[in-house]
């Protein structure tokens, strides 16, 4: 495509995806711990899915991961000593008030991609992501499943090899999820690392390669997700599996 | 029938009457151009209270949320003393010219832009905030893009400036002297008219005052409604 991929697709041909480790982090607010202290080392292909009833610390997690916000304690690193160029994709897309287009355009605009190439990229994003009829309508007015598309497409021209995802899919109907879950395996061919939050058993059996399951701010397992689902560890995972209600 | 406020009016409109019509654009220019230069400096600074956060911020403001309140007069004494022959800034003889008004105005108008223009600026923040970290922009790079998205409301906060300077009579008659021909705008032939005892006159002024904002905040209106429908 253009030189925005070429670094991309060079470095996750040849070396393996970024890791990501948590060094002891923790996270209290107003003197409440909410999450941790937890130490883990995200590292493989993925993708990643962070599971665990509401309240159990996905999101904040996430936001750990992605630098939104710094632990009180401990450390977030990843692998190599220079930060993977990465985007997050918000369970309540958060869209400019502009045109779909332009809020991609936006978005390279501000990453410094050249004038002349955004609006092609701009515009290829829309296409896959099939919103193309949809580029200039203003991109509050879309429906919600277009506007998390819209959200995907704006974290796809950004090239990122690190993708998060909080709840993507919680407000969106089927077809919606479809289209998301869709996006999200595109993501994963193309060689982006994704760590994706999910209450939802059967969205995670989907798409899950590993599972990191939190119960109440506490990292309670981390495995691959065939063992996970087939034979989880730890007592809450394995209430949470059987489908019953986790506090 | 000639005193009737209404009628004065519409024959001052309909006979085109060159000495209100030098009034009149004379207001307008003053205004507008008080309300651009305010914009300009105003929707910035209010976008940056919004967005750094500095030790004396919670003081920067409340002083803007007072200053919206600034009696015409304060301003229209502080500019006169600044631009008075032996003021600081005396040397550039602007005191009873349309200059020193348009000063006067930016000082009236650039509080209730900064102010409002932080409070909008400020609530998009709140909904943006996360979204910006994680694309990685800096704060000097957030500023555009929130004043360009709050746009709509920004327009609003214009009007409300815009009523302020057009409606304001104290501080350009202290600093424009009300001069036939040079300074003498719609409020301040107004007052001049009304203490002469020519009411209908005055009434008829103030008619055609009313419709030239009616008109500018109609115009303004229709423009957001359109850009609105087109980009969201």
């Amino acid at each position: 495509m253009t030189s925005l991929n070429a670094p991309l697709l060079a470095s996750s041909a040849l070396f393996p995806p970024p890791a990501l480790c948590f060094d002891g982090v923790a996270y209290s607010h107003e003197n409440k711990v909410l999450l941790g202290p937890c130490s883990f080392t995200l590292e493989g292909t993925g993708p990643t899915l962070v599971m665990g009833p509401n309240g159990a610390g996905k999101s904040l997690l996430l936001r750990l991961a992605h630098g939104l916000i710094l632990p009180t304690q401990g450390r977030v690193a990843w692998s190599g000593e220079i930060r993977p160029r990465q985007a997050m994709v918000f369970q309540q897309p958060v869209l400019l008030r502009r045109s779909a287009v332009a809020n991609l355009i936006h978005a390279l605009a501000v990453n410094n991609i050249p004038r002349r190439e955004r609006s092609k990229l701009a515009f290829d994003a829309l296409e896959r992501f099939g919103l193309t009829t949809c580029a200039n309508t203003p991109a509050r007015v879309l429906s919600g499943g277009q506007q998390q598309r819209l959200a995907l497409a704006r974290a796809w021209v950004l090239s990122p090899q690190v993708l998060f995802l909080d709840e993507p899919t919680s407000a969106l109907d089927p077809a919606a999820i479809k289209a998301v879950e869709a996006a999200v395996r595109e993501f994963h061919q193309r060689g982006t690392r994704i760590v994706m939050t999910s209450h939802d058993i059967h969205q995670a059996r989907r798409l899950a390669g590993d599972v990191l399951f939190l119960s109440g701010g506490k990292v309670r397992e981390h495995t691959p997700a065939e063992a996970f689902f087939d034979a989880p560890v730890s007592r809450e995972a394995q209430v949470f599996v059987a489908g019953e209600l986790v506090e | 029938m000639e005193n009737n406020a209404f009628y004065v009016a519409l024959s001052l409109l309909l006979n085109l009457d060159a000495s209100l019509f030098q009034i009149v654009a004379l207001s307008l220019q003053v205004s507008l151009l008080a309300v651009l230069i305010a914009a300009v400096l105003g929707f910035p600074l209010g976008a940056a209270v919004a967005l750094w956060r500095f030790p004396a911020r919670g003081g920067v403001i409340v002083v803007l949320n007072a200053l919206m309140g600034l009696p015409p007069v304060v301003a229209g004494l502080t500019v006169y003393l600044l631009l008075s022959r032996a003021g600081p800034l005396g040397e550039w003889g602007l005191l009873f010219t349309p200059g020193a008004m348009i000063i006067a105005q930016v000082v009236l108008v650039l509080p209730i832009l900064a102010a409002l223009s932080r409070q909008k600026v400020e609530e998009l923040l709140g909904e943006y905030r996360e979204q910006f970290i994680s694309l990685g922009m800096s704060r000097g790079r957030m500023m555009p893009t929130l004043l360009w998205d709050a746009r709509f409301a920004l327009l609003t906060v214009l009007l409300a400036g815009f009523g302020r300077a057009s409606a304001e009579v104290g501080a350009v008659m202290m600093v424009g002297g009300n001069i036939e021909g040079v300074t003498r705008v719609m409020t301040t032939a107004i007052v001049l008219e009304t203490g002469k005892g020519n009411l209908p006159l005055a009434l008829g002024l103030g008619i055609v005052l009313l419709t030239l904002v009616m008109l500018v905040n109609a115009g303004a209106y229709m423009v957001g409604e359109l850009t609105r429908r087109r980009t969201g």
